[in-house]
């Protein structure tokens, strides 16, 4: 570990005041809107029945795709084969999608309608039915199992190659390697993307309600649209948004305790080698789990795109306005996210307990960004022109949406660096600038990378904030995908669900990509 | 102010005649100023006459409408608040931030009379369960639907306003016995959705025999996508109505201008274009002035629509009976 006792740097210090104003971005808007409600608040048996089920569907989504997630990225993370790449990239588009462009893909494959059921009626079985409970996990699982993976492949790739070759020369068997890499590894990365995933889950609305089939799948999140589209009560909106950082805080308080310190050493950034105890059984499970999680995962992006290609062609120009509008507004929302994680990542690798800071970087994903959003435009308000505003104010809510997961992949990373070039440097006396760009941020480029385009890929696919600042010409393209099958033009909104897809894709690949160009010498 | 702005740069484009238009914000949903809805050729029509800078502004569907213009109080920027309906009016007289609009509206073709001091309806249209053509017994009430093994969707009333609108539907029609009706159609409900859109895809798709919708549904298939396979089922109690309106702010500073934009509201350049555009029945356009294909829709015998201070009254009743008998 690095000397604590060393003064901070600039850098050090500007990731303090980041951390500070991502707060206040965030706690900012939350009292805003609580200065605008009416007190007292009461939560009645309807709100207890919302948070009952927002806890009970976000801890079963979570469950479920951390542990599917497992031997998926076990099996990436040990076998190499052409297309590798492509497959993990395009297995991380149904996170990157808008909802109803995930569930539609989801009920082609799993709905009434769906090729599954087909196939069931065909042989003369019965019909399974996706909707309830298990449709909302479901679809759920579907939408988070790539961010699982790749949160823990990210682990899995951090391990130093030249440990490995260390654990062949001991003649390290299977399970030996489990105990002494696997094991905590897993214990290091599963509770903050189990957090994660439970987080995003409980500010789930759109799924839950079409897929929950009805008032019985009620998340805390529909009851705070509810309450500020509906009946306009601040006062319950905020009394609700608190709920949610309630919910989150106590998560997070669980997680952050069973995460373990990693002292899983370093190394020279070697390429993988195979590990020991690689026999065919092993080929043949690591090869199931990544069919399976392929077809799971593609199936549906395939529905969606081979309905929505035929249309491409004749979209209106709007749309493709909006695509430019969306594109550069994604890139926008990246660079900023960047921007405020990196230094931030660093001061607080550089803490004694870094969960403090990176657990109020997960308030951004609880808070409802609807209160976010609110919350922005009451502040904005008596300044200026809210609707003047929309694309930045939407860039940054994005930026601040995408944070915690930015800090997810770097702080580890952060820590690690710290950990094994640190000593280097300061023995080299490098400090400032040339340690960072020596010392630190070749190994920072990968997860900086993934989490630009995590970043740039959310606010593609973003349709919470721009629709309540939005205004004729600044609509984005999911915007515009909604307006037209609002204008029952399922075609084209088709149409423009796969040009969504395929450029939320192609902003992911290229940063994702980007950040491994410098860090793999293969 | 910033419109002003807007307006003097663009002047610069647009030739020094420009800048001096005073400038009409019209707040609407987001699915009316859409390039394929009936914003662009209405900006179009009513700068024709009026001198002015007419600009709308979108801001999700009726209810997010009028959140926003509450949010905003008395400093909105908007002059005319455009596409809220009957089940909304009542709230949005009681913020006290809409003005009288002073009008006498003459050739008002709704089923039902209308006489609102602040609010005129611009379109309107019969909520109705629509369905693809092949399908068997078509239910003919509610009853009959519920002890039918018929799927629907069904959109939620507390995030839209057709959800909404069925919950009157229900509670108008059968009072006391509605919670029966929402108990006997629980199993036939395939999904409640957070809006129309999402409930048509789902049918579209396949996952339901029928969506709620209007009986200008099929309209949309008939004369956009020339297929007649499409038709709302009409039901015997009676179909609920929703009327589309609009009011001036309170605090407008273009009160003649956004007085003289209702008035040309219930024009023909206003109303012949609503029909193939927001597929609703214009307010003020009678029947044989309506596009080739409208012949052909349902027409329900008996128009139900509660006044918006009875919508106002029962909605929470009616919204508590709802939850109750799906929560089961």
């Amino acid at each position: 570990m690095a000397s604590r006792a060393q003064p901070l740097s600039g850098l050090h210090k500007t990731g303090a005041v980041f951390a500070a104003l991502v707060t206040l971005a965030v706690l900012g808007p939350l009292a805003a809107v609580m200065a605008r409600a009416d007190w007292p608040l009461a939560l009645g048996p309807a709100d207890l029945a919302a948070i009952r089920f927002t806890l009970v569907q976000a801890a079963l989504s979570a469950l479920l795709s951390v542990v599917l997630a497992i031997p998926v990225a076990r099996a990436l993370a040990r076998r190499d084969f052409a297309g590798r790449r492509m497959l993990v990239t395009l297995m991380g588009a149904p996170f990157l999608l808008p909802v109803i462009v995930a569930v539609l893909g989801l009920l082609a494959v799993f709905g009434r309608a769906g090729w599954i059921n087909a196939a069931l009626m065909g042989i003369g079985l019965g019909r399974i039915d996706v909707y309830g409970l298990q449709g909302v996990v479901l679809a759920h699982v579907f939408l988070n199992l790539p961010l699982a993976v790749r949160l823990i492949l990210q682990g899995w790739q951090d391990i130093p190659s030249e440990r490995v070759r260390l654990a062949i020369a001991l003649g390290f068997s299977g399970a030996d390697m489990h105990r002494h890499f696997e094991r905590p590894l897993l214990r290091a990365v599963l509770p903050g993307a189990g957090l994660l995933i439970f987080l995003i889950c409980t500010t789930s609305f759109a799924v839950a309600l079409i897929l929950g089939g009805g008032p019985r799948a009620t998340t805390v999140e529909l009851a705070i649209y509810q309450a500020f589209r509906f009946d306009f009560d601040l006062g319950r909106a905020a009394a609700l948004g608190l709920v949610q950082v309630a919910i989150c805080l106590g998560a997070g308080a669980l997680a952050f305790g069973a995460i373990r310190g990693r002292e899983l050493g370093t190394g020279l950034d070697r390429p993988p080698l195979a590990w020991p105890g690689d026999g065919q059984g092993a080929r043949a499970r690591d090869a199931l789990a990544i069919t399976l999680a392929a077809l799971f995962l593609l199936l549906p992006l395939l529905a969606v795109a081979l309905k929505g290609l035929p249309a491409l062609a004749g979209m209106p120009l709007s749309v493709w306005q909006a695509a430019l509008r969306s594109v550069v507004l994604a890139l926008a929302s990246a660079g900023l996210a960047v921007a405020l994680a990196l230094p931030i990542a660093l001061f607080v690798a550089r803490l004694r307990r870094p969960g403090m800071v990176e657990g109020l970087a997960f308030l951004t994903i609880a808070v409802s960004s609807l209160v976010i959003g609110t919350g922005m435009f009451v502040l904005i308000r008596p300044w200026g022109d809210p609707v003047a505003l929309a694309l930045p104010v939407t860039g940054l809510v994005n930026a601040l949406v995408a944070l915690p997961f930015l800090l997810r992949a770097l702080v580890p990373a952060a820590l690690a660096a710290e950990g094994g070039q640190g000593r280097l440097a300061e023995a080299l006396g490098m400090s400032g600038m040339a340690r960072l760009r020596h010392a630190i941020l070749p190994r920072l480029a990968r997860p900086l990378g993934f989490g630009a385009g995590l970043a740039a890929a959310f606010s593609m696919g973003d349709l919470g904030v721009i629709t309540l600042f939005s205004s004729p010409g600044q609509g984005t393209l999911p915007l515009e995908m909604y307006r037209l099958m609002g204008a029952y033009r399922t075609d084209d909104a088709q149409g423009a669900a796969v040009l969504l897809m395929a450029l939320t894709l192609a902003l992911f690949w290229l940063f994702d990509r980007g950040g491994r160009l410098d860090a793999i010498a293969r | 102010m910033k419109h002003t702005i807007i307006a003097a740069g663009l002047s610069v484009f647009a030739g020094a005649a420009f800048a001096q238009a005073p400038v009409l914000t019209v707040y609407t949903y987001d699915s009316f100023v859409s390039e394929w809805g009936p914003g662009p050729a209405i900006e179009e029509a009513f700068e024709a006459t009026c001198g002015c800078d007419l600009q709308f502004v979108g801001a999700g569907d009726g209810a997010a409408l009028l959140a926003r213009v509450r949010l905003e109080g008395e400093r909105s920027e908007a002059d005319v608040v455009l596409g809220l309906d009957t089940n909304l009016t009542a709230a949005a007289r009681d913020t006290g931030l809409f003005a009288p609009h002073g009008l006498t509206p003459e050739g008002l073709t709704l089923p039902v009379a209308w006489d609102d001091a602040e609010f005129l309806p611009f379109d309107w249209g019969y909520f109705a369960f629509v369905h693809r053509a092949g399908l068997e017994d078509v239910p003919n009430s509610f009853a009959a639907l519920a002890a039918s093994d018929i799927s629907i969707v069904i959109q939620d009333p507390r995030s839209s306003t057709p959800g909404l609108g069925l919950l009157m539907w229900v509670a108008a029609a059968h009072g006391e016995g509605a919670a029966a009706i929402w108990e006997g159609l629980a199993d036939n409900i395939v999904t409640v959705t957070p809006g129309w859109s999402e409930a048509y895809g789902l049918f579209l798709e396949g996952e339901a025999d029928m969506v709620l919708s209007y009986t200008t549904s099929p309209a949309y298939h008939l004369i956009a996508e020339e297929d007649a396979g499409f038709a709302a089922a009409g039901f015997d109690e009676g179909h609920y109505m929703q009327v589309e309106v609009a009011g001036m702010l309170a605090g407008t500073d273009q009160p003649e201008l956004a007085r003289d934009f209702l008035r040309f509201m219930l024009d023909e350049g206003f109303q012949s274009v609503i029909p193939t555009t927001n597929w609703m029945y214009p307010a003020a356009l009678p029947a044989e002035a309506l596009p080739e294909g409208f012949e052909t829709l349902l027409t329900p015998a008996r128009p139900i629509l509660l006044s918006p201070e009875e919508a106002a009254a029962v909605r929470d009743e009616a919204l508590a009976t709802w939850q109750a008998a799906l929560s089961r």
